[in-house]
């Protein structure tokens, strides 16, 4: 028990450092790195609450896509970053007072809620989706037995949304350059009578 | 404090989510810090799911956190789509200089 103690806070503590620096960092680069971090440690959380599946989909889905993406256009993009930082100072107090509501008014919610631990923390009593018994079967197992039956068309809308974004982002990037392009609805509707004209040429003239 | 309940993973969660926000009102001029700082606060959100769905013995929570990484996903490349063509039209990408619209 003290070990799991141990992992999370170890885990939550660099968690909440490179979100930290995610948005103190001064070279975009690094806060990229800091939020694959971030992202790690979340993922480790996830272990320690028991769903390895959504753990493992977080490093391949985050780390894996979203991260280098965000890395791929920082560096791509060549940006004055210095400039960027202008204001940094200038808007510190008001970030500062709304980030300190908003931790109050959270504080208020979850401490309230435990204070009170005389409330009973209401189990619904029928859950949605009932969790497996413990050691029963593995977590992904017990999360596709659910995706695919209760939540088979949310899970289909969330693959058109996968596509409608990939579309998305290709029509906004493709760029069409000058270049000149086979183009076959002409080729195929050409005609030897409209092309090819047969010219009786009288001897010794020319054409 | 040594153990481990909802209440701990729920507080990593709401300081998570304070730091995306007060991610968007330093960096208001960087485009980029401003969609990771939202990536920050969907993962709070779905810290949030996930330690609601392993306290509650339900496995909807994690369905969702599913759906959440997955909208997360598609709005990373459409946001990071048009930062790149915002840059490859205007040259900057200055939140200020967004501002053809008028709105």
């Amino acid at each position: 028990m003290i070990l799991q103690a141990l992992i999370f806070y170890l885990f939550a503590f660099v968690a909440v450092g490179a979100g930290v620096m995610v948005i103190v960092a001064r070279n975009p680069v690094h806060s990229v790195l800091f939020l694959i971090l971030a992202f790690f440690n979340a993922a480790g959380l996830f272990v320690l609450m028991g769903a390895e599946f959504l753990a493992m989909l977080l490093v391949i889905v985050y780390v894996g896509a979203v991260a280098v993406l965000f890395l791929f256009v920082v560096m791509m993009l060549d940006i004055d970053f210095i400039r960027l930082r202008e204001g940094f100072q200038q808007y510190m107090p008001i970030g500062g007072v709304l980030g300190l509501i908003l931790m109050a008014e959270l504080a208020v919610v979850v401490g309230g809620h435990f204070a009170a631990s005389t409330v009973v923390v209401e189990h619904s009593a029928t859950p949605v989706a009932p969790g497996p018994a413990v050691g029963d079967i593995t977590n992904a197992e017990a999360l596709g037995r659910v995706l695919y039956t209760d939540y088979v068309y949310i899970f289909q809308a969330a693959g058109l949304v996968l596509l409608v974004a990939m579309i998305g982002a290709i029509v906004l990037t493709l760029r069409h350059r000058n270049v000149r392009r086979q183009r076959i609805a002409d080729q195929t509707a050409r005609h030897a009578k409209d092309t090819v004209e047969l010219v009786k040429v009288p001897t010794g003239s020319g054409v | 404090m040594m153990q481990i309940g909802l209440e701990h993973y729920l507080t990593v969660a709401a300081i998570l989510f304070t730091l995306g926000l007060f991610g968007i009102f330093l960096n208001r001029k960087n485009v980029i810090i401003i969609l990771m700082s939202i990536e920050l606060m969907l993962l709070a959100v779905n810290i949030n799911l996930v330690a609601f769905s392993t306290h509650m013995q339900d496995l909807a929570g994690q369905v969702f956190a599913m759906f959440v990484l997955t909208v997360a996903a598609a709005e990373a490349a459409i946001g990071l789509a048009i930062l790149v063509v915002y840059h490859r039209n205007r040259g900057s990408i200055e939140v200020e200089d967004i501002n053809m619209m008028k709105g």
